[in-house]
């Protein structure tokens, strides 16, 4: 997956996007968002080939999750062009729902529905949004759940279900619908640290099944051995962006360099 | 003693009232049932619509709902009944207080299901839409039912204290069980008629209240 501009150790955003072979599935362009007169993002550019596990990672507060939720339209970016799949994400004729059947998110609090099974939570979006069955959309939801390893736990309600549990099965609710790519917006940093592993094994499992990817974390070591690009932000900038050998090696930039050993402690 | 048996417990009384505190019991019923049902869905209804287009309505209703609750069903179903006609409405003493007491319902109900709305997570709704759901979809399916379970002590409670208003209808002729208790009070000069609409009144609202708790204990179970 890796081209060769992620030998160079490109400095400016978005330079090593720039030179890249593969047409970008997600191609985030000069994305800026302002909260009344707080410009939260400034002129942002990111890209997402298809396949790949793009890290994003900086201190909180830095906008990693507004850019995150501007993706998926669940916030407007103010201006810029985020291109997703052959279609312009921040046009506003462009009809939401259609996208975000494609573009599946995870939540830092799993966020799973609390009166439905595991299973209900699954079929629900198979059901009203795709119009599946309900025979049809139980056997994808249990394939869902399968992936993640959760299949036993179907007819279980969240408050029965570890943290861990809670988390793949709210993976599995974004990967019933067959998205092409998945948003994770620090999906570790609610739980235990025993918990922490079976999440990541399932995102590595995507990963090997060719899932693309954008993952807002602080698993510093995952992120060095998964991720095929960090991408460094701070302040509402990325300052950085590169392979992962870059960001977390001696070369990267100084303040790179001190978040990086900040978290790696 | 005897005097106050005779007062509040005379055989006689009973035999001879029982016929009419019992048309007053169907009467009563006949208004409850069109109040619950009326009050909580339009109650419902109008939290629905203040999420989905809160920004057009929140200020008429808000308006609406404080009336509804600040002023004495009293007064309100003075006011429309004797009202209303000056304004060329011709309107039964029993459609009044139907109507009366479904409007100071709706409005508590309103506001305890759009508290119910307000105290769901925000991460419900951002999932729900995340998964392609419309906002109406998102609401009905996730947001909603959780809400409801929050309300559903508040809003039994309420419905009881609301629906014990029926007797108001006394006031302006509607033959419940108060009215019916009432007249035969006037016609005897004694209280047993009241006793028996007091009485009444425990045989109708204890099952409820009972109902009331068995609900709280089964919605607030999987809670935490
Ligand atoms: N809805 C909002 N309204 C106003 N400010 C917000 C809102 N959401 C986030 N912010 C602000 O935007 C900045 C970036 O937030 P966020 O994207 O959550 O950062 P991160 O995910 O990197 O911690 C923070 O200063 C935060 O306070
Ligand atoms: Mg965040």
């Amino acid at each position: 997956m890796q081209s060769a501009a992620s030998f160079l150790p490109s400095r400016a955003p978005g330079a090593a996007a720039e030179i890249q072979s593969v047409e970008p599935l997600l191609r985030i362009r000069d994305v800026s968002k302002k909260f009344g007169s707080l410009e939260v993002l400034k002129s942002i550019n990111v890209d997402v080939s298809p396949g790949e596990l793009v890290f994003l990672i900086g201190p909180s507060g830095s906008g990693k999750s507004t850019l995150l939720r501007c993706c998926n339209r669940l916030e407007e970016a103010t201006s810029g062009s985020i291109r997703f799949d052959g279609s312009e994400v921040l046009d506003p004729k462009l009809d939401v729902n259609a996208l975000r059947r494609r573009i599946g998110m995870v939540f830092q609090s799993f966020n799973l529905y609390p009166h439905m099974t595991a299973l209900s939570n699954v079929t629900l979006a198979l059901r009203k949004v795709l119009g599946k069955s309900g025979p049809e959309s139980k056997t994808i939801a249990m394939a869902a759940l399968e992936r993640v390893g959760l299949a036993h736990k179907a007819s279980a309600y969240p408050a029965e279900l570890s943290g861990g549990q809670q988390q793949r099965v709210a993976i599995a609710r974004g990967l019933a619908l067959e998205p092409k790519m998945m948003l994770f917006d620090e999906p570790t940093s609610a739980l235990d640290p025993e918990l922490v592993g079976s999440v990541l094994a399932t995102m590595r499992s995507m990963r090997e099944a060719g899932m693309t990817m954008l993952v807002v974390s602080h698993e510093m070591r995952f992120a060095r051995e998964a991720a095929d690009r960090v991408v460094f932000m701070e302040g509402g900038v990325v300052v950085e962006q590169g392979p992962p050998a870059q960001i977390f090696g001696p070369d990267a930039q100084p303040r790179t360099r001190a978040f990086v050993s900040n978290e790696d402690r | 003693m005897n005097h106050f048996i005779d007062t509040f417990f005379n055989a006689q009384q009973i035999l001879a009232t029982w016929p009419a505190i019992l048309k007053g019991v169907v009467v009563t019923l006949e208004i409850a049932a069109l109040v619950v049902v009326t009050g909580i869905t339009a109650g419902i209804g109008l939290a629905v619509l203040r999420w989905l287009f809160g920004r057009w309505i929140k200020w008429p209703l808000l308006v609406f709902v404080d009336v509804a609750r600040a002023v004495p069903p009293l007064v309100l179903v003075l006011l429309a009944y004797f009202g209303l006609p000056s304004l060329g409405v011709d309107i039964s003493g029993f459609a009044v207080i139907w109507l009366v007491l479904s409007a100071v319902l709706t409005a508590f109900v309103e506001e305890i299901v759009w508290a119910g709305l307000i105290s769901v997570k925000k991460g419900q709704r951002e999932a729900a839409r995340s998964t392609g759901l419309t906002e109406v979809q998102a609401l009905l399916y996730v947001v909603l039912p959780q809400a409801l379970r929050l309300a559903v002590p508040p809003l039994t409670n309420r419905t009881i204290a609301i629906t014990k208003n029926t007797a108001l209808g006394t006031v302006i002729g509607v033959p419940e069980i108060i009215n019916q208790a009432t007249t035969a009070v006037s016609f005897s000069g004694n209280a047993t008629p009241l006793m028996m609409g007091a009485f009444a009144y425990l045989v109708l609202f204890i099952p409820i209240i009972g109902f009331g708790r068995w609900v709280e204990g089964r919605f607030a179970w999987r809670r935490h």
